[in-house]
Formats: C-alpha cells, sequence, structure tokens
C-alpha cells in the first residue's frame, strides 16, 4: 500500500498555497513533513483530508484515484487527520465525542462503543476515562481520544499536524510510541512538524516543502543543518547597518511568567534599550505573540515586573500602558488595527490625541491629505481602510502612530507586502529607532529578522529558547533554535 | 400569609396539577422546538408570530375541513416555513438570525391578524378528550398526566422523545455537534448546514403545532392576537432551562404552576396574575447572568454541585454561519 | 454602493411589498386594491394631502410620527455602537412611568417646569432601563438582545403593576390606565388637537442631534469604530465599554422622552401598553433608514401614515387595519433580504482575496 499525491496545486487568491506537490509515502513507514511557516504544509494536509479541494492534481492511494471533496469522502477512503488543535466537542463526553461523525453507522450501541473504545486504549496505553467530559482532558488526551477514534473508524493514512504542541514530555513519548506501533501494523504516518528533534527522532524519510514546493527529500538520518537549509534556503548577505547608539533601557521585563500555557515555564528577562531592534523568532505560536501582548499590557503576568522607560507598569492596564508610551501593531491589520468602513481620514481623526468635542472636518482632510502623501500611502483621504491594499494599510497603521513612542511592538511588519512597502515599512521603523524608540519585532522571516534585528530571541514550544546576536547570526543558527536544537554555530 | 401557603398546597391538588399540565401543552411544543433549532445553533427569533400565524392556519384548516386534525399539520407547515426563511437568511445569504427573526415576528403577528380577521368568533372546533386506561387509575398521577387528550399526551412525549433523540441516538449527538463546533462536526463527514435547515424546519414545525395546540385545545376558536407573547416566553424559557429538554419543560410547567399559584391568590392579592407573565423574563436575564458573569462562572467552577444545577451552557456556535474554508 | 444600487436597494423592496400588499387585498380579501392604498393615505394625512377638513388625522399621524422618531433616533445611536437595543420598548415605558411620577406627584408646579419636569423624567427613566441592559450586556456579558426583550417585559408588568395597584383610578382596578392626568402637566396643544409643537420640536432635535453626534464629534466618531470593530478600537485606546454604555444610556434617554411624550402627550394618563409598540416599529424603520439618521425623519412619517392610515381602513371599508403592519413587516422583510443577496453575490463574484495560505 503507498499514497501517492501527484501534482496537486491550490491557490487561494494570488497566493500559490500548492503549486505541483507530488509525494509518496510507503505504507509502513513514518513520513515527516517539514517546512516553515507558510510553506503550504497546512494546506497540503488540509486537501488530503477532504477539507479543502484541491484545484488540480490527483491523490491515489493503493493504485486507485481516490476523490476526496469532503471530510466524508477522505474518512470513507480511510485517511484521518488530527488537527493541532484537536477537534473535538468539550462539553460532550468521551464516549460521545468517539462516536459522534457520519461515519460510525448503524444504531447507537453505547456498551459496545465503550468496550471497542477501552480495548484501543489498553493496546496503546491512554487513559481516558469513557465518561470524562472533553474540557476536562489535557490536550494530550484529546489527541489521544482523536486517535483511537479514527482507528476505530478504519483510517488507514494517519496525518499528525504539529501534534506536540501543548502537550506533556510523557505524553509525547507515549505518542510517539503508538505512531510506531501503527507503522508497523502497516499504516502510513505523516507527521507534520516543524520540530528537527522530533522528525529525527521519529521519521524514517522526510520530505521538506518550502513556498508551496517539494525541495527536497531524505532519508533519515540526515544532518540538521542540511534539513534547515531546505527549509529556509539560502542566507542572504544581511547588509550594510548603521551604527547607532544604545540608550538606556526602554522596556525591561524581569522574571516574567504566565500562569499557563505559553511562557508558563522558566521566568523570563529581558532588556531592550532606547535606539534597539529585537527581534522574536520561532514558528508561529511558540509564545511570541503572548511576550508582544505582555509588553502592551493585554496580558497581566503571573508574575515578574514589566517596566518602561523606569516607570513599573505591572499589571497596570493596557491604557496606561499606552500613555506609557508603548504601542502594539498586532499581525491582523484590518482585524485588530484598522476600522473597516472608517475613511483615511477617521482613522486620523481617532489616532490624534486632540480632545475638542466636536471634530473639524475640513481640518481633518487636510491633515490626512498631509499625512496621505507624506507617507505615500495610495488612497484618497476618503478611502475607507478595507478598500486599501496590504502595503498601504501597513503605511496607514505608520502614519497613525503618536510622534514620541517609548517602545514599539509590531507582529509581522511586512507579511504579505511587497519589496517596494516592505523596505518602506523598515525604512520608517528605523527612522523610528534612530529617533530612541525600542522596537520589538515578531517576523516569519529569517532574512528581516537577520537583515534588522540587533538581537533575535528565538521561542520554542513556548518558551523563550535563546537570545542571540542578530548582526552575527545565521539562517542555520535561528533554524536550528527555531526547532529546538540548542547547538554552537558552525 | 397563611393564604399564599393554602394556595401553594392547593396546587398539589390533583384538579389544580391536572389543569396545569393540560395548559402546557403549546408551550412545551414551542420551547422544545425551539431548543431543538437553537441546539443545532439556529436562533428562530421569529417564535412570537410565527406561533400565531400556525395557531391561525391550525384553526382555518381544521374549521374548514372540519376535521380537528388537518388543524396541525396545516399548523406544522407554516411554522417549518417560517424557520426556513431564518435558515435561508441565515446560512444562504449571512444575515444575521435576530435581525430576520425580529422582522418576521412583527410581519407573521400583523399577517395573523389580516388573515385572520374573517375567522374571528367562529364556531370553535377542539380536541376531544381521552383518557388512557389504566394508567389513569394510578392515585395522583393518572389524574394529573393521563387523562387529558391526544395533544397533551404528543406535547408530554415531544419532551421525552427529544431527549431520547438528541441525547441518546446517532443523529442527535451530530445536532449537537453542529451547533456545537460547527468544523468539528464537518471533520467528521456531518453536513452542517444541511443538518442546521432539517433541525430549524423540525423546530419550526413544532412552533407550528404549538400554535394550533393553542388555538384548537386551550383557547378554543380564533381571535386578535391570541397567543401574543407566549412565543417570548417559549424562548426564555429555552435559555432558562439551559438547551435541555427536561429542564424546559420543568421550567414550562414551573411557569404554569406559577400562574395558577397566582389565580388562586386572586382574592387577596388581584394585581398577581397580571404581573405574573414576566416572571420568566428576569428568570432568563438570571440565568444568562450566571452563564455568562466572568466572575461568578470562576467562582462556581470550585462547586461543581452548585454548578450542574445553576449553570448550563448555550450551544457554542449558537447564532453563527459556517461555511468551509 | 453606485446610484443605480441604491434606487434598487429602495424601489424594489416597496415595489415587492406593494405587489404583496395588493395581492392580500385581491385574493384574501377580496376587494379592488386602489380605494384601501389611497385609504391610507387620507386616512393619515387627508385627499388631496394636507387638505384642511383632516387637520385631526394629520395632527395624529404627526403624533405618532414624534415617539417612532424619538426611538428611532434612539436606535441609530444604539446601532453605531452595534448594538441590537430590543429593550428598547422596556426604555419607552420607563421614560412614561417616571413621566406620570412627576405628574401624579409635583402637581404644585408651575405649568412650564412641570411640562419641564415630566420630560427630564423621563428621559432618566429611560436612561437608567437603558443602562441597565448596557450593564448587563457588558459586566454581566448578557447578550443585549434577550436583557432588552426581558427587560421590556418586566416594564410591561411594571405599569401594569402601577395601573392596577398603586395609582388605581379611585374606587375601581382597571387595566384602562390610570386617571387622567391634571391639564397643567398635559403637553401644550394646538387647539382642540392633540398635536404638541414642543413634542415635534423636541423630535426634529432629537434626529438633528443624533445626525451631528455621530457625523461631527469625536464622541460619534469613536462610538462608531466600537462598533463596527471592538478589537481594533479598544487598541486605539477607546474605553469600548464606557462607550456602548452611553449609547445604551442616549438611546434609553431619547426612548424615554418618547414614552413622556406618549404619556403626557397623547394618552395624557398611564395605560399598559403605553409604548404603541413604536419601539419595535422603530427598529424596523433604522433597518429601513439603513442606520442614517436624516432617513429615519421621512421613513418614520411614513410608518406613522402606514399606522394612523391602516384605522380608517377598519371604519371604512371593514378591512382589518392590521395590512398596514402587514405592509412595514414585508418591507423590512425585503430590504433585509435583498441586503444579503447583494452580499451573498458579491461574495461569489469576488476571489476569496487574502485567504490563509
Amino acid at each position: 500500500m503507498a499514497l501517492e499525491l501527484r501534482d496537486i496545486h491550490k491557490h487561494f487568491g494570488e497566493v500559490r498555497a500548492n503549486d505541483g506537490i507530488s509525494l509518496t509515502v510507503e505504507a509502513g513507514t513514518l513520513h515527516g513533513l517539514l517546512g516553515e511557516n507558510g510553506a503550504g504544509k497546512s494546506t497540503l494536509m488540509k486537501v488530503l483530508s477532504g477539507f479543502h479541494a484541491a484545484d488540480s492534481g490527483e491523490v491515489v492511494l493503493d493504485g486507485a484515484p481516490v476523490r476526496l471533496a469532503s471530510p466524508d469522502d477522505a474518512i470513507a477512503a480511510g485517511i484521518g487527520m488530527l488537527h493541532q488543535d484537536p477537534l473535538v466537542f468539550l462539553p460532550f463526553s468521551v464516549l460521545d465525542n468517539f462516536v459522534l461523525g457520519a461515519h460510525a453507522k448503524g444504531r447507537l450501541d453505547r456498551r459496545q462503543a465503550a468496550a471497542d473504545l477501552a480495548e484501543l486504549c489498553e493496546r496503546f496505553g491512554f487513559d481516558i476515562p469513557p465518561d470524562a467530559l472533553a474540557r476536562t482532558l489535557t490536550v494530550g488526551e484529546r489527541q489521544q481520544l482523536e486517535i483511537v477514534r479514527l482507528l476505530w473508524l478504519g483510517a488507514r493514512v494517519l496525518i499528525l499536524d504539529e501534534p506536540t504542541t501543548g502537550i506533556s514530555e510523557s505524553q509525547r513519548q507515549k505518542l510517539f510510541a503508538t505512531l510506531r506501533t501503527l507503522a508497523g501494523d502497516g499504516m502510513i504516518v505523516i507527521f507534520v512538524s516543524h520540530k528537527l528533534e522530533e522528525v529525527e527522532q521519529l521519521c524514517e524519510r522526510v520530505t521538506v516543502m518550502r513556498r508551496g514546493e517539494v525541495v527536497g527529500e531524505a532519508e533519515m538520518p540526515v544532518p540538521a543543518e542540511q534539513l534547515v537549509e531546505m527549509m529556509f534556503g539560502q542566507a542572504v548577505t544581511a547588509g550594510d547597518r548603521p551604527h547607532v547608539d544604545l540608550g538606556a533601557p526602554r522596556l525591561e521585563l524581569s522574571d516574567v511568567r504566565t500562569g499557563q500555557g505559553l511562557l508558563s515555564g522558566r521566568p523570563l528577562s529581558l532588556t531592550v534599550r532606547e535606539g534597539e531592534v529585537l527581534g522574536l523568532a520561532g514558528m508561529e505560536g511558540s509564545g511570541q505573540r503572548t511576550l508582544l501582548r505582555i509588553c502592551a499590557g493585554l496580558e497581566a503576568p503571573s508574575s515578574g515586573r514589566v517596566v518602561v522607560g523606569g516607570a513599573d507598569l505591572t499589571r497596570k492596564r493596557y491604557r496606561g500602558f499606552l500613555k506609557a508610551g508603548v504601542k502594539y501593531l498586532p499581525a491582523g491589520r484590518l482585524e485588530e488595527g484598522l476600522i473597516a468602513g472608517l475613511s483615511i481620514t477617521e482613522h486620523f481623526v481617532l489616532a490624534s490625541d486632540e480632545r475638542s468635542f466636536f471634530v473639524d472636518w475640513d481640518a481633518a482632510r487636510n491633515h490626512a491629505r498631509d499625512r496621505i502623501g507624506h507617507y505615500t500611502i495610495k488612497g484618497t483621504d476618503e478611502s475607507p481602510a478595507e478598500a486599501l491594499s496590504g502595503g498601504n494599510q501597513q503605511r496607514l497603521l505608520l502614519a497613525m502612530l503618536p510622534p514620541q513612542l517609548q517602545v514599539l511592538l509590531m507582529e509581522h511588519p511586512t507579511r504579505g507586502l511587497d519589496i517596494e512597502s516592505a523596505d518602506w515599512v523598515w525604512e520608517q521603523l528605523l527612522e523610528r529607532r534612530s529617533q530612541g524608540t525600542a522596537i520589538v519585532f515578531a517576523s516569519a522571516d529569517l532574512d528581516e529578522l537577520l537583515r534588522y534585528a540587533d538581537r533575535i530571541a528565538v521561542f520554542f514550544a513556548g518558551e523563550l529558547l535563546r537570545i542571540v546576536d542578530g548582526p552575527t547570526a545565521t539562517v542555520d543558527e535561528i533554524g536550528l533554535l527555531m526547532g529546538g536544537q540548542v547547538r554552537e554555530a558552525r | 400569609m397563611g393564604g399564599f401557603f393554602e394556595a401553594f398546597l392547593e396546587l398539589f391538588e390533583t384538579t389544580t396539577a391536572a389543569s396545569i399540565v393540560a395548559g402546557a401543552a403549546p408551550l412545551l411544543f414551542a420551547a422544545i422546538g425551539e431548543t431543538i433549532s437553537e441546539k443545532a445553533g439556529v436562533i428562530n427569533l421569529s417564535l412570537d408570530g410565527s406561533m400565531m400565524l400556525a395557531a391561525l392556519a391550525g384553526f382555518v384548516g381544521a374549521f374548514e375541513t372540519g376535521s380537528v386534525w388537518l388543524g396541525f399539520p396545516a399548523a406544522a407547515a407554516v411554522g417549518m416555513a417560517v424557520a426556513l426563511v431564518v435558515a435561508f437568511a441565515s446560512i444562504e445569504l449571512r444575515l444575521n438570525q435576530v435581525a430576520v427573526g425580529f422582522v418576521l415576528v412583527l410581519l407573521c403577528t400583523e399577517l395573523s391578524v389580516f388573515l385572520g380577521a374573517s375567522y374571528v368568533g367562529r364556531q370553535p372546533i377542539g380536541v376531544s378528550p381521552l383518557e388512557i386506561p389504566l394508567l389513569s387509575s394510578i392515585p395522583f398521577f393518572g389524574r394529573v398526566l393521563f387523562d387529558h387528550n391526544l395533544v397533551v399526551y404528543a406535547a408530554l412525549a415531544s419532551v421525552l422523545a427529544s431527549y431520547v433523540f438528541i441525547y441518546r441516538t446517532r443523529k442527535g449527538l451530530e445536532l449537537q455537534g453542529v451547533g456545537e463546533r460547527p468544523e468539528a462536526a464537518h471533520a467528521r463527514g456531518v453536513a452542517v448546514n444541511r443538518a442546521r435547515y432539517l433541525y430549524t424546519a423540525i423546530g419550526g414545525a413544532l412552533v407550528g403545532i404549538a400554535g394550533a395546540a393553542f388555538s384548537l385545545d386551550v383557547k378554543l376558536g380564533w381571535s386578535d392576537r391570541p397567543t401574543r407573547n407566549l412565543g417570548w416566553i417559549a424562548l426564555a424559557i429555552v435559555i432558562f432551562g439551559g438547551w435541555h429538554p427536561f429542564r424546559v419543560a420543568a421550567g414550562v410547567f414551573l411557569f404554569g404552576a406559577l400562574q395558577a399559584f397566582a389565580l388562586k391568590l386572586q382574592p387577596e392579592f388581584p394585581n398577581l396574575t397580571q404581573v405574573l407573565p414576566i416572571i420568566p423574563f428576569p428568570a432568563m436575564i438570571l440565568a444568562l447572568v450566571v452563564v455568562n458573569w466572568r466572575s461568578l462562572v470562576r467562582w462556581l467552577d470550585r462547586y461543581p454541585a452548585l454548578r450542574a444545577i445553576l449553570r448550563s451552557d448555550p450551544p457554542s456556535a449558537i447564532g453563527t454561519h459556517f461555511e468551509v474554508d | 454602493m453606485s446610484w443605480r444600487a441604491r434606487f434598487g436597494a429602495i424601489a424594489l423592496p416597496v415595489g415587492l411589498a406593494l405587489v404583496a400588499a395588493i395581492f392580500l387585498l385581491v385574493v384574501v380579501a377580496r376587494t379592488n386594491p386602489w380605494d384601501p392604498l389611497r385609504l391610507l393615505v387620507e386616512g393619515s394625512i387627508g385627499w388631496p394631502p394636507f387638505e384642511e377638513r383632516s387637520a385631526g388625522r394629520l395632527s395624529d399621524t404627526i403624533m405618532v410620527w414624534v415617539p417612532l422618531v424619538l426611538a428611532s433616533a434612539g436606535l441609530v445611536v444604539t446601532f453605531a455602537a452595534g448594538m441590537w437595543n430590543i429593550g428598547i420598548e422596556g426604555q419607552i415605558i420607563l421614560g412614561a412611568i417616571a413621566a406620570t411620577w412627576v405628574a401624579r406627584e409635583m402637581t404644585g408646579l408651575s405649568r412650564p417646569v412641570l411640562i419641564l419636569a415630566t420630560i427630564v423624567a423621563g428621559a432618566i427613566g429611560g436612561l437608567l432601563w437603558g443602562m441597565l441592559a448596557g450593564v448587563l450586556r457588558t459586566q454581566g456579558g448578557v447578550n443585549e438582545i434577550f436583557a432588552g426583550l426581558g427587560l421590556d417585559f418586566v416594564a410591561l408588568g411594571l405599569t401594569t403593576y402601577l395601573i392596577i395597584g398603586p395609582w388605581k383610578r379611585a374606587g375601581i382596578a382597571s387595566t384602562s390606565g390610570t386617571d387622567v392626568f391634571e391639564r397643567e402637566a398635559w403637553l401644550p396643544a394646538v387647539g382642540n388637537l392633540r398635536l404638541s409643537p414642543l413634542a415635534v420640536g423636541i423630535a426634529l432635535a432629537s434626529v438633528v442631534g443624533v445626525y451631528l453626534l455621530l457625523r461631527g464629534t469625536r464622541f460619534g466618531l469613536r462610538l462608531k469604530a466600537v462598533g463596527r470593530n471592538r478589537q481594533s478600537a479598544f487598541l486605539m485606546g477607546i474605553p469600548t465599554n464606557r462607550y456602548l454604555l452611553g449609547s445604551f444610556a442616549i438611546c434609553g434617554a431619547l426612548a424615554g422622552i418618547a414614552g413622556t411624550v406618549q404619556a403626557t402627550g397623547f394618552h395624557h394618563k398611564l395605560v399598559p401598553a403605553v409604548s404603541g409598540g413604536y419601539g419595535f416599529l422603530a427598529i424596523l424603520v433604522v433597518l429601513l433608514a439603513a442606520f442614517r439618521a436624516p432617513w429615519v425623519a421621512p421613513i418614520a412619517f411614513f410608518f406613522a401614515m402606514i399606522a394612523v392610515g391602516s384605522t380608517q381602513l377598519q371604519l371604512r371599508l371593514d378591512l382589518n387595519s392590521s395590512l398596514g403592519g402587514v405592509l412595514q413587516g414585508v418591507l423590512v422583510l425585503f430590504t433585509l433580504l435583498g441586503l444579503g443577496w447583494r452580499g451573498y453575490r458579491a461574495l461569489r463574484t469576488t476571489p476569496a482575496a487574502g485567504a490563509e495560505p
């Protein structure tokens, strides 16, 4: 038995998420799928599990082409997918979750189902009581529930999307043992991950994807450095950096940690100085966003202190942080930054700190036109925010920033922007930096991190793993760290 | 204060208890119907109007054909049609369910008055009583539960049947899944929007039958806006009842008991009967506060037993649209 | 929206509503449809319009228009904040109750002061009731629709209780209402008509005020920001909960004044259905006005015409007056569906841009 993907294409608008993917997975193997954020892994797996229909291409299982127009088809074909956030129904019991699904036909025989569940759990050494509510299970246990459910439905192909995020070490070991058993029984197991160590430990073959294409395949073991090179490509040489003298601390975190989830482990301390650019690297969901939210006052750490420009703001509200000169620009420009339906002029009025009751619209429009020209935004003073392109939305967001800032926090400053806009954004940010603003930005783009950050904080599995020096860092080093491998750089 | 206590005791007299059960049929049908569609994630806010229009359809159907039983399918069809408008507007046009439901309340109410104008005061038709032999001779409960007519039995059965269906069958689990986490239901091969159409239609049909149960059983005949506010009350009871058929039914009976109670107290407190119909609403608000108020929720989570009694979460995906991608 | 699209958005539902009304008249009521439709106009503003003998009807139409406009203007504010203030009926009722309390208890005041006091009291009553729904929403996390609905019925119960309890007419407890207020407390009116220039002035001022508030002030702009995207607005530093509460306060106050007008300008006493259903009707008005203040005044007038004119159907043609309500409902339903249909078409014809990779 083998699973073959032939020339799969899938695009969303302009984005070619999958651009001619061909891939063969033999039965009885544990097959790893590696790639950085946005490489197209998830899209490919969603195509395979019937969530997205491919634009073109073919999936062949056991030599016969299968139609995958819906999850229904995928289940019928014996393809089961374990999503990163297990798709269980939280208020339902384990047993109800187990039996719920269109392919478990026939009368609902809870006793028989419970017996089957117990047998499967026994076989893999899982301990999930059938009466427990899914809400009370850990993420690892929810995964176990999903695995036995998919097996019960007769899955022959099991896809796991980043399954080790948020589970304990013992659960991870149990999961790996289970996957080895299943592969040993002749199943096809596809393990999607960015954790190099896990792929090394577990997989017999890996496929590496980058920008919607397969860029390499290899029998394990392969040196991690080689995998990293395939994932991120060749390093670009960082351009010349203007020398900026670092000044007084602008943002100081000391022994900060959260109560649960991301950043709840080792207490985290770091200082960002006047004129410094700190980059945050890591796979999506490794804790960068949580750090930014703590720095912005949107989340209160359970312990530790947050100091901005010498003033202790720990446990102050978000608006207190704003007043202190901290500004946060999240990734969702139209979701968490701009307001669809309001014009550019209205955005500038909202951003201004004037307090008069009435708005002088003529003055506001003039001011807006002025800014539009100055920030080269493609749009008029009447253009609604949603009509602007991504690059122009980012320009508008930067144009709305108050003139003086202590700390600027940004998520993916140039994601989805054309090169011209991206360069422009960084011109603006570096200008701010030279005025003394401390800049902290999270990015999935290693080139961007290496080119602009003075230091790079790398996150892995919900913790700050290491802070490296920007000018001397290499793609390999960061890539390895993002995959959880702490090694001295070559 | 003695009057209060006596009146309270009288609630447990066979005739009073039986009348509470008899009068509860419309609210039971409506609240169970609404529970089913809300469990699937669709708020059919049109209840107060669709029930009224269905009450008319039920009466007209029975009046024109001379057969009381033909009134019920007519009413069910009307309730279903209105519910399908809500489902269509939500699923296909992605309109706000509340907005559409709300407009339908006003529209259906007025439409029932207009269409029913010529039927006001016409010869009423009622469902004939049907005592269930043996069962009705059980002391107290026999008279209270088993000495009514088919409509009342069907209402009671709908409570039991909806419970069994929702919680004890595979399709019922799917129904809950669709309202709880549609993307997970989709991943398990359940056709989410098809299920929503289906259960909204079934729920709507029950709301329709509720209307007919009113005009053909509880208050016979047709008059201006006969079921006024009953739909809103049913909606409130669904929330108060935490989207569970048994608790919803308990809410309906509690409401009936309160009304009977007020009636008993009428000589002493003549104002009570007028004010009582509002009781479900503060109760609904209270239930919602218990579900949503964060600090209270956190406090309750420490006392699981108390939590189980007081708190019941709405279907997570209620009122939302679902679309793949 | 292009001019053509906007025309379609209005003309199509109006056309369909007329077709539905004509259908009902011809098929159900079996009459010729023109007389009733003309009567709707004649019964509300006269035929030919505004002729002298129909001053009484026109006055009544205007006095229906007043609370409808007040409530609609208030709702424009809550809708701007993204809130469905279904509790508006209750806010009208509480306004009427507060005004009644002043009218009954403060009879010693001079007339202008007393009338001002009823209006202020009404505004405060509605405001508090509105804030209650707002607090339940912002602090308790209770959906404003259900909170509002519940509070509507509580207000209704409260009126009934007051009318048959503490404020019952001497000797008899009847649900027909309290004793008629002293004339001192009546809103000053023109001649023997109900028409109160003061009320009309307040109604017009409310529309203009709301228009200016949303169009010209920082508060209004921030409120719109909160209504369109609460997350972005919060991140911009706008205290979103305070703005939501503010919208409920403003709407409640305007609704409360509408209640005052109903009590002291129309019924001259407190009656159980004192709101006249104008709160719910106002929701339809605002939906039809696409949430814009300037449109509220003419559409409310159209609705008031239907409401008053349709009572003539009953008297003159023995047709049920609910035809007016049907017409309003169909109109709004088709407008909504049309809105959704265009959104649907737009969604299907443009490729999904910016979807996650």
